[in-house]
This record gives C-alpha cells, sequence and structure tokens, in this order.
C-alpha cells in the first residue's frame, strides 16, 4: 500500500469523526423509528384513549389497557421522589457542609458504590430483605413498597451527587454574608445556600425520577407483576418497563405492537420529565 | 413553642448525620448481607463448572463468565471507535454551530434513555430485522448503543483536560491537525480515555434489560458471537426468579460485586494519574 500524504489523512480524519458523531444522532433516530413503526398499529387498532385508559390487560382475549401499568410506575416513582429527595437534599447537605474531611471521602466513595451496583443485586436484596420484612406488615410482601425502598437506594447516588454540586456552586461570599450577619451554620444553609441551589437540587430530584421511571429488572424482582390497579402499597402491581420486559419474548402480532407502544409511552413520559430538568436547570 | 436558633442548628446536625449514616449503612446492608450468604458458595469449583440447572441451580456460572466476556469484548469493539470518534470531533473539530447542539442533544437524549427501550429497538433491529436472532451480537450491539454516550462524554472531557499549549507545539511544529490529535493529543488523554473504557464495562457488566429482551436465557458455553448466552447479571436474574436458587444467586452477585470494586478502584487509580499528569505532576 502506498504511503498516503499526511494532508489526504488529515482530511479524511476530519471526514470520519464527524460521521462518528452523527452516529450518536443516527442511534437516536432509529429507536424512535422502530419502536413507533412498531408500536403504531397497536396504537390505531386499539385507540390511543382505550390503550391509556383501559384498565385490562389481557392478551388472550385482545384487551390491551395499560392503565394499571402507568399508575404503577407513576406510583412507585413518585414513592421514591418522596422518601429520596428528603434524605437525599439532607446527604447533600452533609457532604458538602457538614461532614468532616475524611467523613466525606468515606460516604461519597460509598455513594458511588451504589452506582456501579447491577440493578438486579438491587433486586435481589430487595427480595430476600426488603420483601420479607413487608410480608410482616401485611400481605405477600412483594409490593408497590417493596419496589418504592428499593428505588430509592437506587435513584439516592444521583440525587446526592447532583444536589452537592450545585450546592458547592453557590459562591462562598453568600454564605459569607449571612455568617458575617450573624447567622448560625444551619440558618445560613436554610436560607441562604439551599435557595441559591434550588433550581440545580430540582434538577436533581428530576433526574432520579427519570432514572426511576426506567428502571426495569430489580422493579420486576421485587413489584408481583400483577396487572391490578394498587390502591394501598402493600398490593402488589406493575410497571411499564416491566410489563415489556415479561411479555415481549414470547409476544406476537398485536400484542407485540402493543408492548412496542407502552414503550412509547414510556418514552413519552421520560421525555416530559427529562424536559422538566432541563427547564429546572435553565431558570438558573 | 419556638427552639432557638442553637437548638434548632442541633437537631438539623442530627437530622443530616442521620442521613449520611443512612446512604452509607444501604450500602453496608446490600455489600454485608450479599457477602454473609454468597461467599461460603464461592470457590473454585462455582467459578469454573457450567450451570447444571435443575431446582436448587446446581453447577456454577462459567458460562456466564464467559458470555460476559464475549458481551464485553464485543461492546468495546463496537462502542470505541465510534464513541472516540465522536469525542474527537466535539473536543477538537465541532464549531459552535447548529448541527453541533443537534449532536450534543442527540448524545444527552440518548444518556436519558431507559435501558428496556434499547432492548425493544434492539430486539426490533438486530434480532428481527437483521436475523441476528436472540444472540450475544444482538445483546452486544445493543449494549454498544447504550454505552454510547458515557463513552462520548469522559472521553470528551479527558481530551478537553489536555492543555491548549500541547496542541500549538504539535501545529508549530508543523504536524497536520490529524497528526497532532493522534500523536500528541490522544496520548495525553489516554488514562482519560481507558477510563471511559473501563466505565463502559462497568455498564456492560451490570445492564440487564437491554440484554434481557436480545440475548436470550441459554445457559450453555457460547460457541460463536451468533450463539445465544446469559451474562452473570442476567443469569442471576434467572436464579433468583425462575430456579429460585436465592443462595446460587446470591453468590453469583458476590462475584458481580468484585468485579465492580475492581472497575471502581481502576478508576479512580486512573483519573487521579490523569489529574496529576495534567497538572504537571
Amino acid at each position: 500500500m502506498p504511503k498516503m500524504s499526511r494532508y489526504f489523512m488529515d482530511a479524511l480524519s476530519r471526514r470520519g469523526v464527524f460521521l462518528a458523531a452523527l452516529a450518536a444522532i443516527l442511534i437516536v433516530f432509529l429507536i424512535g423509528l422502530f419502536v413507533i413503526q412498531r408500536g403504531l398499529p397497536a396504537l390505531v387498532e386499539i385507540g390511543v384513549l382505550d390503550f391509556l385508559f383501559g384498565t385490562v390487560w389481557r392478551p388472550g382475549i385482545n384487551e390491551f389497557g395499560i392503565f394499571p401499568m402507568v399508575i404503577g410506575s407513576l406510583y412507585v416513582t413518585l414513592g421514591a421522589l418522596v422518601l429520596s429527595a428528603p434524605l437525599g437534599i439532607a446527604c447533600a447537605i452533609f457532604l458538602a457542609e457538614v461532614a468532616p474531611y475524611r467523613i466525606r471521602g468515606v460516604v461519597r466513595g460509598a455513594i458511588e458504590l451504589l452506582v456501579g451496583i447491577p440493578s438486579v443485586v438491587y433486586g435481589l436484596v430487595g427480595m430476600v430483605v426488603v420483601v420479607p420484612l413487608i410480608r410482616e406488615i401485611g400481605g405477600n410482601g412483594f409490593s408497590v413498597l417493596a419496589a418504592v425502598v428499593v428505588l430509592t437506594v437506587m435513584v439516592l447516588p444521583t440525587v446526592v451527587s447532583i444536589s452537592e454540586d450545585s450546592l458547592r456552586a453557590v459562591p462562598v461570599s453568600y454564605k459569607q454574608g449571612a455568617l458575617a450577619l450573624g447567622a448560625t451554620q444551619w440558618q445560613t444553609i436554610w436560607h441562604v445556600a439551599l435557595p441559591a441551589a434550588k433550581s440545580g437540587i430540582t434538577a436533581a430530584l428530576i433526574l432520579g425520577m427519570g432514572r426511576a421511571i426506567g428502571e426495569t429488572m430489580a422493579m420486576i424482582m421485587v413489584i408481583g407483576n400483577s396487572i391490578i390497579i394498587p390502591v394501598s402499597p402493600l398490593d402488589p402491581a406493575r410497571t411499564l418497563t416491566g410489563n415489556i420486559a415479561v411479555e415481549i419474548m414470547y409476544a406476537a402480532g398485536t400484542h407485540e405492537s402493543a408492548l412496542f407502544a407502552t414503550g412509547i409511552v414510556l418514552f413519552v413520559m421520560i421525555m416530559a420529565i427529562n424536559s422538566l430538568a432541563f427547564v429546572a436547570r435553565r431558570r438558573k | 413553642m419556638k427552639l432557638s436558633p442553637k437548638a434548632t442548628q442541633r437537631l438539623a446536625w442530627g437530622i443530616i448525620w442521620a442521613a449520611g449514616i443512612v446512604a452509607m449503612l444501604s450500602l453496608l446492608v446490600i455489600v454485608g448481607y450479599i457477602l454473609m450468604r454468597g461467599l461460603g458458595e464461592v470457590d473454585p469449583e462455582f467459578l469454573l463448572t457450567p450451570p447444571r440447572g435443575g431446582l436448587s441451580g446446581e453447577g456454577g456460572i462459567s458460562t456466564a463468565i464467559v458470555s460476559t466476556a464475549y458481551i464485553i469484548v464485543l461492546t468495546i469493539a463496537i462502542a470505541t471507535p465510534l464513541g472516540l470518534g465522536a469525542a474527537i470531533y466535539l473536543a477538537e473539530y465541532a464549531a459552535d454551530s447548529w448541527l453541533t447542539s443537534i449532536i450534543r442533544y442527540g448524545i444527552e437524549t440518548l444518556a436519558g434513555v431507559p435501558s428496556i427501550i434499547f432492548g425493544l429497538f434492539g430486539f426490533a433491529l438486530f434480532v428481527t430485522v437483521l436475523h441476528f436472532n436472540f444472540s450475544i451480537l444482538s445483546g452486544a450491539l445493543t449494549l454498544a448503543c447504550l454505552v454510547l454516550p458515557v463513552f462520548i462524554r469522559t472521553s470528551e472531557e479527558a481530551l478537553k483536560a489536555v492543555p491548549r499549549s500541547y496542541r500549538e507545539a504539535g501545529l508549530a511544529l508543523g504536524a497536520t491537525r490529524w497528526q497532532t490529535i493522534a500523536q500528541v493529543v490522544i496520548p495525553a488523554a489516554l488514562p482519560g480515555i481507558i477510563t471511559a473504557t473501563i466505565l463502559c464495562i462497568g455498564r456492560a457488566v451490570g445492564e440487564t434489560a437491554c440484554l434481557y429482551v436480545t440475548m436470550g436465557s441459554s445457559a450453555a458455553m457460547p460457541t460463536s458471537f451468533l450463539s445465544s448466552g446469559r451474562t452473570l447479571s442476567l443469569h442471576l436474574f434467572y436464579l433468583a426468579m425462575e430456579t429460585r436458587a436465592l443462595d446460587k444467586a446470591m453468590a453469583t452477585a458476590v462475584v458481580l460485586i468484585a468485579i465492580i470494586l475492581a472497575i471502581n478502584w481502576a478508576t479512580n487509580w486512573l483519573s487521579q494519574r490523569f489529574r496529576a499528569r495534567m497538572t504537571g505532576g
């Protein structure tokens, strides 16, 4: 092979890396295309409203209503938000303002590890530790509550690390100003640092929600997967993600298409959540 | 009754410390419980024999280890050239234009798509349209799409951390832009790029949902990239949910956590070295 001129190489690689960057958009486009193309027939056949608000999901008799799963997903996501918000924000304050240097390192290391633990491991611990505990309270343990507890721990790292970053981004002069006026350290945090970091903390919570609603395997393992509209936190339920994963392997025809349509609904919910986060960040 | 500012602070400190302790405890409970129940099962025989199935999930995890290795190698082979190209474009060439912001927006979006949607996509494109069936190849292609944004972000940051003076020196010596990138910038950013690769390996090891619907569930030893297979995480899921062999699942979890710990340690070590190098240490 003759040696290519280095100028030719320069021009060639510039185009090469550009194409690689375009691949990222192409993948997004293809994901949208395939999921919509496969899901649309079911939406047309069933009707969007019947699909979204139908309460019966029985592929055997061609009934495809995902309302119980929509409620299941919202239930666990909001539950995880309610638990992880106070815990995560308090933890972020701990790391950003309160903890001594050495302890901060240890806790931050622990949180980094929590990010890396595979979701099936969370599911497994949920099955053998959380579920039996909940069985003591009532029901058979596989429940919305179990899912909420597992999800809370899973989204905690997201909430803590982004909230901590935004607390650290508050200019020191703000805090010095408050302290100089005679405020206690806590008054400074509560009245100055937290309001200043509000948009970042909101974004952290919303991103955590996005993570929670997309979680699949851990949910399948602890939530019981029954297709009912959960009323009490001790009831079992099924999430949108679980619905897809549990049934896609043996689905065909309208059933398969309805599962892709479930994916569309999930995707729309996540895009809505993510754009909320975008708006929250912008408001800074 | 209104608390004095000092008393309020003491109360708040108590709550904040409690939150920090709860975070620590949840990790300790997860890891401790798994080690307690699973560590005893992990021995060379467990690691080196194939699963024999059965009601208590007899046998080991050798085939799952091999499938995981296949998945890692193939995913990295697909994702890194593409991701590095994109990162180089964004760090070195991209002008501040609408096209660049679309590319960035695309990468952001990709990072927010949940694993199961990647799974649906992989199922539709790789498993059915391209007829790779339920295979390691389908799984790895799907997983490569999933880890791509992680790799691009991390390696772009590594490239951007290389001081401008390095590039100026290369160009001043008469090198072309590409020669400068390939022979100066990339070697300088290499620890960061390796970190990005290791992070992707971590994701590949832990990811389940997108593989669950693209890889099939064969517990046999994979013979090629077109074999079905299960990674360690998938195997754990099947052990827990189908065979209900919880002790074997715990032992598999021990192996997974050991891998995650090793990955965590390696990325920390590398990024410390990288930072030292970039600040002239």
